[in-house]
């Protein structure tokens, strides 16, 4: 029989409202030589992090420097294996969300955790561990996702919501429990930037009113703009704690890496024949909540990189299976390759014909968890590759394939026999990439190229599809991050509600415009436009004279 | 009360791949320590009934053989279930197919009574394993075509190709001269099996099962096919990605299943029968979808799984006979060997800790507050 012990989250709950808070140089929260290891890797050596109350504190770090980590042991899903947490002043431990929500601490993850067969009300219920009437939720629901503008249907099924819309959950579940620390983990991925700003000036008035907000993010810009002060991971340790107003993103981009960052190079284009053509595509759906595509029409040109950008949930993943193949349409005509019509081939066919594709969701559809990286280097490079003689699979050149897109693509794991499941997001990533570029496709279409990647991954990946473009292939690049659009691309376009906007040279737009494209602002953005032409025609008139 | 002393589950980072081959082990020892209490219960020597059950049936050459001979059959079904079963086809209708099979190999032989040649067991074999195919394409076409759940009709066929086997032995393929019993002629030589071990009934069957074995391992390890087998089961959505016709691989995998059954049906009947009767199999089709997931879905852990269950079935008579265990206790000591398996699997993917948490400090919050 063990002795029962009084623990944190009890003590703690009574002592909220106490003094602490009112006595301004006591954090909020405190973390204390926090160390944490794994089998075969020390995760958190170390760490101290102080956060005051109603400051915006930014964690950076490269995917496995040990952020999320740390952000778990705060939220309660890991303990420390050392060290300790001092939350307003006192010492506490952690041992469950549940805990952490009692002291008020919310978390926004960067995985979603919500149950798929559940309404979105159904699930912020979950999460709540109240016993509000289910009416009343689904009020406070819709006031509190229309005054942080994250438009939300309570009563829809989570399955049916996408990348965007699912996160939109997670933030309106935690806003809900009035934190007095919310954590945010790569928030703003999803959103368009009108969205994102309005998400700060949200982040801007909780801090305001007195909640501690820890933000992680790899977009240094953002992290400039809204935060605070920093605190810089690398390898599990602390490498520097700054303000990030003062720093410059490049700057904060070699403190994370540690060493100086390649910025991906871009040369103009010099585009060729069309080879991906995409016309009057239209798709429909007997599911009440997927996106139909009407009407798309766009063409990608070799030598050039196209973007489409767009919030989650607009028809991006039923324009991605149209063009995969997973999802063929009736008319062959839709979607030609090299002028051959395959709208309504599959996968196997398009390749063939020099298609390669990486799609959004890595494990579980770009690779195969449980199997090897040779294997999965197997997956899509089969033919190309020769990598199957009579039906046989030639294992020496799949292992040759693999090691080839391990070294090519930096892809840092222990060798061509490690599961893909094994490999962080990153790498596994870049292995993707790698093994859809090696294969030299005449068209590559990438959803998302460095979602969740760090900085010097990203780079380097948008380095790999500038040169392959450079090369002569046509590369179709789909993602809701303008930054990287805006890095990459040649052209861009706007998907929305299934509809594509025209397409506009990435150097005679702005992130302005394309955000207001991706609100579904058409004509706005049209008129916005326009008065900046006219306004251009004025000074270049003014100049002439 | 606190359940920190309580022996817990604690999820394992990777699963263990040492579970994975020691887990059948740990669930044969505790069948055999639970049985031992079970035999103990029912007023048996627990030592004396284990030896009657496992090592007396294996201690002569007959023995050897006839273990091989009922693991033949076992392990025929079982690769080709297995196959399906990786692809997620799941395929229960091997007791079916292997009623065809025998119905077609053994028509075959009736058919050509009196006419016979060495020519007759090669074209035995070919209709058995057709036979087989064929019963299986029922389920795969009403799977491809109408997306019909192959679970349901292949399990349901199974009624239909008993029912058809009864009415062939109580009418037209009864045999003339067998005083209305309902069972056909028995076959000529031309159309049995050589027996291979002399003075046993051990046939030719049981060196094609393990070529069977073999081409199974080759299919699924190391053919282009069998790698989309295994990555349609693991990740459909990535079998979509890669382009796989997952359509061809429903009839590939319902084919092997279908065509393995069938020849297993056609070797029982050309083997230790030598007759077509209405009860051609014990269950030899059921009792496979046991021993393809005792053997891991693996065409090497198959062929220990249905040794094994062989053993389990002839040590039971043996028993039954020897010590007059009741008839129930077999199927219970096969029943536990099952529950003990599955229950031993979540070894693979967690571990048993007694008492505290290792990852859990001495509170030091408490310390802190106190």
């Amino acid at each position: 029989m063990s002795i029962p012990v009084r623990d944190g989250a009890a003590t703690a709950g009574a002592a909220i409202p106490g003094a602490a808070s009112r006595l301004p140089d006591v954090p909020r929260l405190e973390v204390r030589r926090v160390t944490k290891r794994f089998p075969g890797c020390l995760a958190n050596d170390c760490v101290d992090l102080v956060l005051r109350s109603g400051e915006i504190h930014a964690l950076l770090g490269e995917n496995g420097a040990g952020k999320s980590t740390l952000v778990k042991i705060i939220y309660g899903v890991l303990e420390a294996d050392a060290g300790d947490l001092l939350w307003e002043g006192r010492p506490v431990r952690i041992d469950s969300p549940a805990t952490a929500r009692k002291l008020g601490i919310g978390m926004v993850f960067q995985h979603f955790s919500l149950f798929e067969s559940l309404t979105v009300a159904e699930n912020v219920a979950l999460g709540l561990d109240g016993r509000e009437r289910p009416a009343a939720l689904i009020e406070r629901i819709r006031l509190v996702s229309q005054r942080y503008g994250l438009e939300l249907d309570p009563d829809r099924h989570v399955y049916n919501l996408s990348v965007g819309e699912r996160q939109r959950v997670e933030i309106v579940r935690c806003l809900l429990q009035q934190p007095r620390l919310l954590v945010m983990d790569e928030p703003t991925s999803v959103l368009t930037p009108q969205e994102a700003i309005s998400l700060f000036e949200t982040l801007r008035r909780l801090a305001a009113e007195g909640c501690t907000i820890l933000y992680i993010s790899h977009k240094l810009e953002e992290i400039r703009a809204l935060c605070d002060s920093a605190t810089v991971l690398r390898g599990g340790r602390v490498v520097a704690s700054v303000d990030p107003r003062t720093q410059t993103a490049q700057a904060l981009a070699e403190l994370m890496i540690g060493s100086s960052l390649m910025s991906p190079q871009r040369s103009p284009a010099t585009t060729g024949a069309a080879r991906l053509q995409v016309s009057h595509l239209s798709t429909t759906s007997d599911d009440p909540f997927a996106t139909e595509l009407k009407e798309v029409r766009f063409a990608v040109r070799a030598g050039e990189i196209f973007g489409i950008a767009g919030v989650a949930g607009n028809g991006q993943a039923e324009l991605l299976a149209a063009l995969s193949g997973e999802q063929p349409v009736s008319d062959p005509m839709m979607v030609r390759i090299d002028g051959e019509p395959v709208g309504n081939s599959g996968p196997q066919r398009r390749r063939n014909l020099g298609l390669a594709f990486v799609p959004e969701e890595r494990l579980g559809r770009g690779a195969v968890p449980e199997m090897s990286l040779s294997d999965n280097a197997l997956l899509s490079g089969a033919r190309t590759q020769g990598l199957v003689r009579q039906g046989m699979i030639r294992r020496g050149r799949s292992r040759a394939f693999a090691e080839r897109i391990i070294r090519s693509f930096n892809v840092v794991t222990h060798g061509y026999r490690a599961e893909a499941r094994s490999l962080s997001g990153g790498n596994l990533q870049k292995f993707i990439v790698g093994r859809e570029i090696l294969q030299e496709p005449k068209v590559l279409v990438v959803a998302q190229p460095t979602w969740g990647v760090d900085a010097g991954a990203a780079a380097a990946i948008h380095q790999a599809l500038i040169d392959l473009a450079r090369q002569g292939t046509a590369v179709l690049v789909i993602s809701q991050d303008l930054d990287e659009l805006f890095v990459l691309c040649d052209r861009l376009a706007v998907l929305f509600q299934g509809r594509l906007s025209d397409s506009e040279p990435t150097g005679q737009t702005s992130v302005e415009q394309i955000g207001l494209l991706m609100g579904g602002l058409f004509e706005a953005s049209i008129a916005a436009a326009a008065a900046r032409n006219a306004a251009l025609a004025g000074k270049e008139t003014s100049h002439v004279v | 009360m606190s359940f920190d002393a309580w022996p817990r589950l604690e999820p394992r980072g990777e699963p263990s791949p040492a579970m994975v081959w020691l887990t059948p082990v740990i669930a044969v020892a505790a069948t055999v320590v639970s049985g031992m209490i079970l035999f103990t219960l029912l007023g048996f020597d627990p030592v004396a009934t284990l030896q009657a059950y496992f090592i007396t049936p294996v201690s002569t050459r007959y023995g050897l053989a006839e273990l091989a001979l009922k693991a033949t059959p076992l392990t025929l079904c079982a690769i080709g279930l297995a196959t399906g079963f990786r692809a997620n086809i799941w395929n229960i209708g091997a007791e079916g197919q292997l009623t065809i099979g025998a119905i077609c190999g053994g028509g075959v032989a009736l058919a050509a009574w009196g006419h016979e040649g060495p020519w007759l067991l090669p074209v035995m074999m070919v209709a058995g394993v057709l036979g087989g195919m064929g019963w299986a394409a029922i389920p795969a076409w009403l799977r491809v075509r109408f997306n019909a759940s192959e679970i349901l009709t292949s399990l349901m066929l199974v009624y239909v190709a008993s029912l058809l086997l009864d009415y062939l032995m109580h009418g037209p393929w009864r045999d003339p001269e067998g005083f209305n019993f309902p069972q056909s002629r028995q076959f000529g030589p031309d159309a049995l099996l050589p027996i291979i071990v002399s003075e046993t009934r051990l046939h030719l069957g049981s060196p094609l099962a393990l070529v069977a074995v073999f081409s199974g391992w080759l299919l699924l390890a190391r053919s282009f096919v069998g790698f989309q087998i295994r990555v349609i089961g693991l990740t459909p959505l990535a079998a979509g990605y890669a382009g796989f016709n997952q359509r061809r691989l429903v009839w590939i995998t319902l084919m092997i299943g279908g065509g393995l059954s069938g020849l297993a049906g056609v070797i029982e009947v050309a083997g230790p029968i030598g007759q077509l009767t209405p009860s051609i199999s014990p269950g030899y089709g059921f009792t496979a979808i046991i021993v393809a997931f005792l053997g891991r879905l693996h065409p090497v852990g198959i062929l220990a799984a249905a040794l094994l269950v062989a053993l389990s079935y002839i040590g039971g008579e043996a028993a039954q006979i020897s010590l007059r265990l009741p008839l129930a206790v077999t199927g219970v000591f096969q029943g536990m060997l099952l529950f003990f398996l599955l229950a031993s699997d979540v070894l693979i993917r967690y571990r048993v800790r007694l008492g505290a948490s290792s990852h859990r400090r001495p509170a030091p919050a408490a310390q802190g507050i106190r």
